[in-house]
C-alpha cells in the first residue's frame, strides 16, 4: 500500500485490521521474517524546512536518502552521522529513504566522534499503531520540552509507529579529509593504537582495522580546513606511527571511497555466510573476534575503534552463544529466512527492561499491528 | 501556582512513615523536623515553596530501592532531587511527598580512559567530574552555567546543556549508561560502556524525562580528550538584529564554533559590574569561542571576523591569554547572579529558529512595553536557545502575576515561530501548563502512556511537566 499524504496513512492504519509490514525504500529487511502485507512511506517526500544558517532540515520520511544528501552537499553541510548503505551487503535493490535511516538508526564510519543518528534527531511525525498523528520534539536543536519520544522512536524499527516526518540538525561539511594508513598490524595492537587516536585531541573521524587481500590495515581519518587537517596528521602521526610505516593519503576521492568501503562492510558483499554486527566495549573487540575464531573461522571488520565489530561466520553459526563474557551484543544482520527463524537476529530483551519495552509497544500499537514479531 | 491538594490520610501518617523510613536507612538519613524541611522547600525557583512530608539522603543504590519500595508500599508522592538547583521547579516538592536527595552518592566508581568514560553516582556535581579526569587530558562536555553545584542526577532529569553544547550536544548525547531505581524498589541498568544500546532506547527516553519515570543513582558518560587550546572573541554590535544575523552567516560560512553566545545592553552592563570581564559598551554581544591547536584558532577566527565585518561590529577583541578568556567566561557565566543582584527576575529558557531571532527580539521589546517590565536578554545564541530575564519586583503587589502573564506570553511567541518551550531547563511546574500551547492532546497523550508504563499510579515527580487536568485524571485512575 502506498499513500502521498499523511493523514490517508493514519487512516490506512485506523481502519486495517491485519498486519502490516513498514517499508521505506525495502534496502533493508533484517530481523525475523514477516509476511504481512506491505505499507510504504515512499510517498510521503519533501523537503519541509531548511535553514543551512540554522543547521536544521525538516524532511518527509519517504524523501531518498540521496536527493537530502545532495541538497546538503550543495549548501557545504551533511547529515552529521554518515548513514551508510546496505544494499550492497543485503543484496537489496531500491532506494534507501531518510525515514527509514531514523527508524533504524542508521549511522557509519563518523559515528565515533559525532554520534548517532539519533543523536542528530530533533524532532518526528509518527502515526502509531491506532491511527493516531502524533509529534514530539521538533525544528529546533536544543528542545528538553516533554519526553524525548524522538530518541525513542529512532531506531524503534516501525514497531512504535511509522515515522512520516524527522527533523535533524545537519552540520558544516568538512573542507578537507584524509587517511592515516597502517599495514601489517596485529588485530590487538590496532585496536590499542585507535584508541591512543582517538584520546587524542585530533578530533579523528574514522577509527577502523580490517584485513584485505593484501593483509591487515588499520585506518584512520581526520577532516577540518585544509591547515586543521595538516596539523592533525602530523600529531597523529607522532601519537600512532611509532615504528610503523605510516602511509598517509590526503586525495578526498580515495578517502571518501575507503570510508565508504568501511562503513558499507563492503569486504562482506561478495563473501559467503552470514553476517552480524557487534556493539560492544571497544577494547574487548580483538578478544570477541579471538574467541570465536577458536570455534570457527570468521572475518572481521572493526570499526568506531574497536566500538563496532562485523562478522562473517560460516551459514547458521550462532555467533552471539559462542562469545563469552563480551560486554555488548549482536545483531544478525544478514542470513538466509531459515537462519532468521532460527536464531533471533536481535538480542533478546529480558528482566524489567523487556517489560518496560513490550509495554511501550502494547500503548503505541495495541492491537500489535506493526512489524509483529520482527524483534521477537 | 495551582499544585495538587495534598492527601490528608498521608500527612497523617507522617510518625509512622518517618519511622519506617529510619528503620531502612538511619536516623540522620532521614529529615523531619518542620525547620530542617524549610531548606528543601524549593529549589533555583525560589517563587514557588512547599515543605516535603520528609526528606532521606541515602547513601547507595540499595538504599534508594528500600525507600522507594516503601514509599510504592504507602502510596507516597517521591520527589527525587539533586543539588536543588532546576529553574523550572523541577524539584518542588509536594507536602505529602518524600525527597529522595542523592546529594550524599558523590563517589566516582570506575574511570576507563581506553574506552573513554566515566561512572560516577548520581549526586555527583558536574564540574566535578571533569575535574576528576582533567590530569588525564579529558573532560565531561555539557557545562551548564551551575556547573560547579548541579548534580549528574538533576542533568540528566532536565536534559541539560550548555554554552558549549553548538559542537558537543547536550547531556542526552553524552550519556552512555544509567543505573536506576523504579517506583517499586526494582533496580535497572540501562545501556553500557558501549556506543549504543539494544533494542528500545530507553537511555534516550530516561533522559530529560524529569525523574518521573525512576531515580537515577549511577550514570555512564561519555568522556572527550580536551582540545589543544580554545579562545574566544568578543563581537559588540550596534544593535540586536545585527548581531543575530551575524550568527546565521558564521553558521552558513561553514565554521562551527564551540560556542555562540549573545547578550544584550542590559545583561552586558550587570555582567561588566560584577566580573569586570572587560566587556564592550554596545547594544548586543557576541562571545564566539572557537578550539584547537593555535594555527587552528587562528584560522577559524580569522574567518569569523571576515564574515562578521558583513554586519559592521562597533567592537572586535581576540583573547589574548587564557586569563581573558577565563575572565570573559567569567562575565557570561556570571549573568543570572549578576542579574539577580540588582533585580529579582523571571528566566526563560524557549528556543526559537536561529532565522527568527530578530523578530524574536523586537517582539519581546513590545512585550516589554506592553506588560511595563524591563528584559534583559542573554542566550546560546548558535542553538537559539534564549534566556531571556524579566525583571520584576517581588515585593511588589501583583508584579510576579504580570511576570508570569509576560513570561508565558514570550513562551508562545517561541512557540509561534516554530520553537519550544524550554530548551535546556526542563518543564518542570513552571512551563506545565504550557505543554498544551506546543502539544496537541495526542502528542501529550503519547507522552503519558510513557509514564504510565514506568510508573503506574503516577507517585513520582507529581504534578510537572504535563498539564495538572492530564497528572489529575491519571493519579485517580
Amino acid at each position: 500500500m502506498i499513500t502521498e499524504t499523511e493523514r490517508a496513512l493514519a487512516d490506512i492504519i485506523a481502519s486495517t485490521t491485519e498486519p502490516l509490514r513498514i517499508v521505506g525504500g525495502g534496502t533493508r529487511p533484517i530481523g525475523r521474517p514477516i509476511t504481512a502485507r506491505p505499507l510504504t512511506t515512499r510517498e510521503l517526500r519533501g523537503i519541509r524546512i531548511y535553514e543551512p544558517g540554522a543547521l536544521t532540515l525538516v524532511v518527509g520520511a519517504g524523501e531518498p536518502l540521496q536527493a537530502v544528501q545532495t541538497l546538503l552537499a550543495e549548501n557545504g553541510q551533511c547529515l552529521p552521522f554518515e548513514p551508510v548503505d546496505y544494499r550492497g551487503l543485503l543484496g537489496t535493490i531500491g532506494e534507501p529513504t531518510i525515514g527509514a535511516v531514523a527508524a533504524a538508526n542508521i549511522s557509519g564510519p563518523r559515528r565515533v566522534k559525532n554520534g548517532a543518528c539519533r543523536d542528530f534527531m530533533i524532532g518526528v511525525r509518527l502515526i502509531d499503531g491506532t491511527g493516531e498523528v502524533i509529534g514530539n520534539g521538533g525544528r529546533v536543536m536544543k528542545n528538553v520540552t516533554g519526553y524525548d519520544l524522538v530518541k525513542l522512536v529512532a531506531g524503534s524499527l516501525g514497531c512504535l509507529g511509522v515515522v512520516t516526518e524527522v527533523a535533524f540538525k545537519v552540520l558544516p561539511k568538512a573542507d578537507c579529509s584524509a587517511s592515516l594508513i597502517i599495514h601489517g598490524l596485529d588485530d590487538a595492537v590496532a585496536i590499542s593504537l585507535l584508541a591512543d587516536a582517538l584520546a587524542s585531541p585530533c578530533e579523528v573521524t574514522g577509527a577502523a582495522h580490517l584485513h584485505d587481500d593484501s593483509g591487515p590495515m588499520t585506518a584512520i581519518r581526520v577532516e577540518g580546513f585544509e591547515e586543521s587537517v595538516t596539523h592533525r596528521l602530523a600529531r597523529l602521526k607522532d601519537i600512532v606511527g611509532a615504528g610503523h610505516d605510516v602511509l598517509i593519503d590526503e586525495d578526498s576521492e580515495s578517502v571518501r571511497a575507503l570510508w565508504t568501503a568501511i562503513g558499507d562492510a563492503r569486504q562482506f558483499h561478495a563473501a559467503k555466510g552470514d553476517v552480524w554486527r557487534w556493539i560492544i566495549k571497544p577494547d574487548q573487540a580483538p578478544r570477541l573476534v579471538e574467541s570465536i575464531n577458536r570455534q570457527i573461522p570468521v572475518q572481521a571488520i572493526y570499526d568506531w575503534g574497536g566500538g563496532l565489530v562485523w562478522l562473517c561466520c560460516p551459514e547458521g553459526f550462532d555467533c552471539r552463544a559462542a562469545a563469552d563474557r563480551i560486554c555488548g551484543h549482536a545483531t544478525l544482520v544478514r542470513a538466509t529466512d531459515a537462519t532468521r527463524l532460527a536464531i533471533a537476529p536481535f538480542p533478546p530483551e529480558s528482566g524489567r527492561l523487556a517489560q518496560l519495552s513490550d509495554g511501550i509497544r502494547r500503548k503505541f500499537d495495541p492491537r500489535g499491528l506493526l512489524n509483529p514479531g520482527l524483534r521477537a | 501556582m495551582d499544585m495538587p491538594t495534598p492527601n490528608p490520610a498521608i500527612i497523617g501518617r507522617k510518625s509512622q512513615i518517618v519511622e519506617r523510613l529510619r528503620a531502612a536507612l538511619s536516623r540522620t538519613s532521614v529529615i523531619a523536623d518542620p525547620t530542617e524541611l524549610r531548606a528543601y522547600e524549593c529549589d533555583a525557583l525560589t517563587a514557588y515553596r512547599c515543605p516535603p512530608l520528609a526528606v532521606v539522603l541515602p547513601t547507595s543504590t540499595e538504599q534508594v530501592a528500600r525507600i522507594m519500595a516503601i514509599c510504592s508500599d504507602e502510596g507516597l508522592p517521591v520527589v527525587p532531587r539533586g543539588s536543588g538547583t532546576s529553574l523550572a521547579g523541577g524539584a518542588l516538592p509536594t507536602a505529602d511527598s518524600v525527597v529522595v536527595s542523592v546529594a550524599r552518592m558523590t563517589r566516582v566508581v570506575e574511570t576507563d580512559f581506553t574506552n573513554r568514560f566515566i561512572r560516577v553516582e548520581a549526586g555527583r556535581t558536574n564540574l566535578s567530574v571533569s575535574e576528576e579526569i582533567d590530569a588525564a587530558g579529558f573532560f565531561y562536555a555539557p557545562d551548564p552555567s551551575s556547573q560547579l553545584a548541579c548534580s549528574i542526577s538533576g542533568n540528566i532529569a532536565m536534559n541539560s546543556g550548555g554554552a558549549h553544547c553548538l559542537k558537543y550536544g547536550v547531556t542526552t548525547n553524552n550519556l552512555m549508561a544509567v543505573k536506576m531505581v523504579m517506583m517499586d524498589g526494582d533496580i535497572v541498568e540501562i545501556g553500557g560502556p558501549y556506543f549504543e544500546a539494544a533494542g528500545l532506547d530507553l537511555l534516550g527516553l530516561v533522559c530529560g524525562s524529569e525523574g518521573q519515570l525512576g531515580i537515577v543513582t549511577e550514570a555512564t558518560l561519555r568522556i572527550l580528550p580536551k582540545p589543544e587550546g580554545a579562545r574566544p572573541i568578543l563581537m559588540g554590535f550596534d544593535s540586536s538584529e545585527a548581531a543575530g544575523a551575524c550568527v546565521s552567516d558564521i553558521i552558513k560560512g561553514g565554521i562551527l564554533p564551540v560556542a555562540i553566545e549573545f547578550m544584550d545592553r542590559p545583561c552586558i552592563r550587570a555582567c561588566e559590574d560584577f566580573a569586570q570581564a572587560g566587556y564592550p559598551d554596545v547594544e548586543a554581544m557576541l562571545i564566539v569561542e572557537v578550539e584547537g591547536s593555535d594555527i587552528e584558532i587562528s584560522r577559524q577566527i580569522e574567518r569569523i571576523k571576515a564574515i562578521a565585518e558583513g554586519r559592521r561590529p562597533s567592537a572586535m577583541r581576540e583573547s589574548k591569554s587564557d586569563d581573558e578568556s577565563r575572565r570573559i567566561w567569567a562575565g557570561r557565566k556570571s549573568a543570572f547572579g549578576a542579574m539577580g543582584r540588582i533585580n529579582d527576575y523571571m528566566c526563560l529558557d524557549g528556543t526559537i529558529p536561529v532565522s527568527q531571532l530578530s523578530h524574536v527580539l523586537r517582539r519581546i521589546g513590545e512585550l516589554s512595553a506592553h506588560y511595563g517590565l524591563d528584559v534583559a536578554n542573554v542566550f546560546h545564541a548558535g542553538d537559539g536557545n534564549m534566556h531571556p530575564l524579566i525583571l520584576f519586583d517581588a515585593n511588589a503587589d501583583g508584579q510576579l502575576e504580570t511576570c508570569e502573564a509576560m513570561g508565558a506570553d514570550i513562551l508562545k511567541l517561541c512557540v509561534e515561530v516554530g520553537g519550544c518551550l524550554t530548551g535546556e531547563h526542563g518543564v518542570g511546574v513552571e512551563k506545565r501548563d504550557l505543554m498544551s500551547v506546543q502539544y496537541s492532546p495526542q502528542d501529550i497523550e503519547a507522552q503519558a502512556k510513557i509514564k504510565d508504563v514506568f510508573d503506574a499510579h503516577w507517585l513520582l515527580n507529581p504534578a510537572k511537566m504535563f498539564p495538572l487536568q492530564v497528572s489529575r485524571g491519571r493519579v485517580l485512575s
